[in-house]
C-alpha cells in the first residue's frame, strides 16, 4: 500500500457490532462464505461491491461484541486497506492486528464522506482527503504496527521461531 | 508501599512484578487459557500445525463443548467432530463436552480461583472476574499465541469501581443492577479498561450473581469485571471440591488510584434494555404492555440456578400467556440437576416452559433462534439486530425475574406485581 493511493471510502455509523460484521448464523462457515454475509444487516450491497484497497469510515465502539476474530478476518478477505473510526472495542482491536486489519484512531473520522477517497499516510499516521485537508490518527505502538504490516500474530510466531536465537 | 488496586496486583503477580503502573504494556503469565468448540480447535489446530508447535503446557488448557452442540446439521457436527477428535489426539486432561456454558463450567469444576491469571476464547471470559481472577476475552490468533508461549501482552489497566450501597428490592437482581451501568455508560463506557464492583450490595450479592456482574463487563466495553474474593466466595470453591487458600492479598487497597462511580441499590428497579443494544436501557415501567412471542431464559448470563430459581418464584402455580412460548436452556448440567431436584424445572414446565439443551443455543444464533420478526424478551447478554438469529426479532433484555413475568403476562411486566 502505497501513500499515494486513493482509498475509496465506505461510510458507517456508531457501534458496528462483531454480529453485524460475522453474523451468528454464517459463523459454521468458512471465511468466504462468512465474508458474503458481512454487514448484510446494515449495508447489504457491501459485501458484493466492495473492491480491494477500500476503507471502512465508522462511528465510535467499531468491533464492540464478541471475541470472534472473523469480524476482522472478513475485512482483510474483502480486501479493507484500513478501518478508521474515533473509538474501538478493546478486544476487537486486539483482534484486528493479530489478523493484519489495520486500524486506524482519527477523532475527525465523521467528516469523511461516504463514496469519496483518502490517502493514508502509514509512516506518519495521516490521513489525507482529497480537498488536501490532513487529519492525524492516535500513534500506534511500534510493535503492533510491524506485526500487522507483517501479515499478523501468526506471521509474527513463525518468523520467532524461526530464529530460535530470538525466541 | 505503592497501594495499588486488585486488577494491578493480579497483573503484577503474573509479570513477576512487586507492583504495576497503569498504561504499562508487559507480557503475563498465563495460569488458564479456556476455548470452546468454536473459537478452539477448528482454528487453533491448523494453526499449530502450521508452526509445528505444541500446547505449552496442556494442564493450563480446557476445552468446554458449548456452542455447536447439541448438532444441528452437517457443519455442527464437522465442528464439534474436529474438536473432539483434536482432544483426543492431544489428549487434553480438561475437556467438558455439552455439560454446560463454558463460563459457568469452569468455577464449577474448580478451575477459576483467586489470584489466577486467565484467558478465554469468548468474549463473556470476564465471568471469571467474579472468583478474584484476573480473567478476560481474547480471539483465537490471540489464543494460539498463548497456547505456544505461555504468555500474553497487555496495557495495564485504570480501575473504574462501581460501588453499590444499599439493599436490593425484591425481585431485582445482578442482571438489573448491570443494565442500569450499561445505559448510563454506554457500550465502551469501560474503555477497555478493569472494572471492579465493590459496595455492601455487592457483598451480599451470591457467587451466581457476582457472575452475572462480572460476565456483564464485556457489555462495557471492560476488558474485565473483579469481584475481590471473600468469605462468600471461599464457602463457594469448598463446595466445589477447590482447597482454601489466604485470600487476603486479593483486595484494592484503600488509597489505590481508582475512577470510583456510585449507586444506590435501594431505588434500582427492574430494567430492560430495548432493541438493539444492551445500552437502550431504561426502567421496566418505559416498556410495560409491549406484546411478545417469545420469552428466553438462557446462556450464561441469565440461567443458571439462581436465575431460574427466580424465573420458577414468579411462574409457581401459574401458566403463561397464550399465545407466548417460553424457552429454557439452563446454564450448565449442574445447574438443571439442582433445579430437577428442587421442583424447580416442574414448576416451569408446569407453567408451559419448554426445556433446551444446557448449551449457548439461541442467545448467539449458533444453536436453534427465535422465529423472525418476533418480539422477544431474554435474560441473555446481547439483544444486536440478528444476534439471535432472526433478522427481524426485536429483543428486549431483562431479568429472568422480568422474563418469567412477561411470559405470564405476554406483555413487558414489572415482575414486582406479580411477585408473591
Amino acid at each position: 500500500m502505497s501513500d499515494a493511493q486513493q482509498h475509496r471510502i465506505w461510510h458507517l455509523g456508531a457501534d458496528i457490532d462483531t454480529d453485524v460484521l460475522a453474523p451468528g448464523h454464517a459463523m459454521k462457515h468458512g471465511l468466504d462464505v462468512l465474508a458474503q454475509h458481512c454487514l448484510e444487516s446494515v449495508l447489504p450491497q457491501f459485501a458484493t461491491q466492495v473492491q480491494p484497497g477500500d476503507v471502512i469510515v465508522a462511528g465510535p465502539n467499531f468491533g464492540i461484541g464478541s471475541s470472534r476474530e472473523q469480524a476482522a478476518q472478513v475485512l482483510v478477505h474483502l480486501g479493507i486497506a484500513a478501518v478508521i473510526a474515533p473509538s474501538y472495542s478493546g478486544l476487537f482491536f486486539r483482534n484486528a492486528f493479530n489478523v493484519g486489519l489495520l486500524l486506524l484512531t482519527c477523532p475527525s473520522s465523521q467528516r469523511f464522506q461516504d463514496q469519496t477517497t483518502v490517502k493514508l499516510n502509514i509512516a506518519q499516521q495521516q490521513l489525507q482527503l482529497s480537498d488536501g485537508s490532513s487529519f492525524p490518527c492516535e500513534p500506534i505502538p511500534d510493535f503492533l504496527l510491524q506485526m500487522v504490516q507483517a501479515g499478523g500474530l501468526l506471521a509474527r510466531l513463525k518468523k520467532l521461531r524461526a530464529l530460535p536465537s530470538l525466541v | 508501599m505503592t497501594a495499588q488496586t486488585l486488577a494491578q496486583k493480579l497483573i503484577a503477580r503474573a509479570a513477576g512484578r512487586s507492583h504495576v503502573a497503569v498504561g504499562e504494556i508487559l507480557t503475563c503469565r498465563v495460569d488458564l487459557a479456556m476455548f470452546h468448540d468454536s473459537s478452539g480447535p477448528r482454528r487453533l489446530k491448523p494453526m499449530l500445525e502450521e508452526l509445528k508447535a505444541e500446547i505449552w503446557d496442556k494442564s493450563k488448557v480446557v476445552l468446554v463443548m458449548d456452542h455447536y452442540v447439541p448438532e444441528q446439521d452437517d457443519e455442527a457436527r464437522k465442528i464439534v467432530r474436529i474438536a473432539r477428535d483434536w482432544a483426543r489426539e492431544q489428549s487434553l486432561p480438561h475437556v467438558y463436552d455439552s455439560q454446560g456454558i463454558c463460563h459457568v463450567v469452569l468455577p464449577q469444576k474448580g478451575h477459576v480461583r483467586p489470584g489466577m491469571f486467565c484467558v478465554g476464547g469468548d468474549s463473556h471470559s470476564p465471568t471469571g472476574g467474579a472468583f478474584g481472577a484476573y480473567m478476560f476475552g481474547i480471539g483465537s490468533t490471540e489464543m494460539l499465541g498463548v497456547c505456544v508461549t505461555g504468555e500474553i501482552w497487555l496495557r495495564v489497566p485504570q480501575t473504574i469501581q462501581m460501588h453499590w450501597q444499599g439493599e436490593l428490592q425484591k425481585g431485582v437482581m445482578a442482571k438489573d443492577m448491570m443494565l442500569q451501568m450499561i445505559g448510563r455508560f454506554g457500550m465502551n463506557g469501560g474503555q477497555y479498561q478493569a472494572v471492579e464492583f465493590t459496595g455492601e450490595t455487592v457483598r451480599a450479592l451470591s457467587m451466581q450473581e457476582r457472575m452475572t456482574l462480572c460476565n456483564m463487563s464485556a457489555e462495557l466495553g471492560a476488558q474485565t469485571g473483579l469481584v475481590a474474593p471473600d468469605a462468600t466466595t471461599q464457602t463457594w470453591l469448598q463446595r466445589a471440591g477447590v482447597a482454601a487458600e489466604d485470600i487476603s492479598h486479593w483486595h484494592s487497597d484503600a488509597d489505590a488510584d481508582a475512577i470510583r462511580h456510585d449507586f444506590d441499590a435501594t431505588a434500582l428497579t427492574p430494567q430492560v434494555a430495548a432493541p438493539h443494544s444492551p445500552a437502550n436501557t431504561k426502567s421496566v415501567s418505559a416498556y410495560l404492555g409491549t406484546k411478545l412471542q417469545v420469552a428466553y431464559i438462557g446462556a450464561c448470563t441469565g440461567a443458571k440456578l439462581e436465575d431460574l430459581r427466580a424465573a420458577a418464584s414468579v411462574l409457581k402455580g401459574k401458566k403463561i400467556a397464550s399465545g407466548t412460548r417460553l424457552m429454557v436452556a439452563p446454564a450448565s448440567m449442574l445447574d438443571q440437576e439442582a433445579a430437577q431436584r428442587e421442583g424447580v424445572m416442574q414448576i416451569l414446565q408446569q407453567a408451559g416452559a419448554e426445556v433446551f439443551a444446557t448449551a449457548c443455543g439461541a442467545c448467539a444464533g449458533y444453536g436453534g433462534s427465535v422465529p423472525e420478526g418476533s418480539t422477544v424478551i431474554s435474560s441473555t447478554a446481547r439483544n444486536f439486530k440478528g444476534r439471535m438469529g432472526a433478522a427481524t426479532a426485536q429483543v428486549y433484555l431483562a431479568s429472568p425475574y422480568t422474563v418469567a413475568a412477561s411470559a405470564l403476562r405476554g406483555c413487558i411486566t414489572d415482575p414486582r406485581e406479580v411477585l408473591v
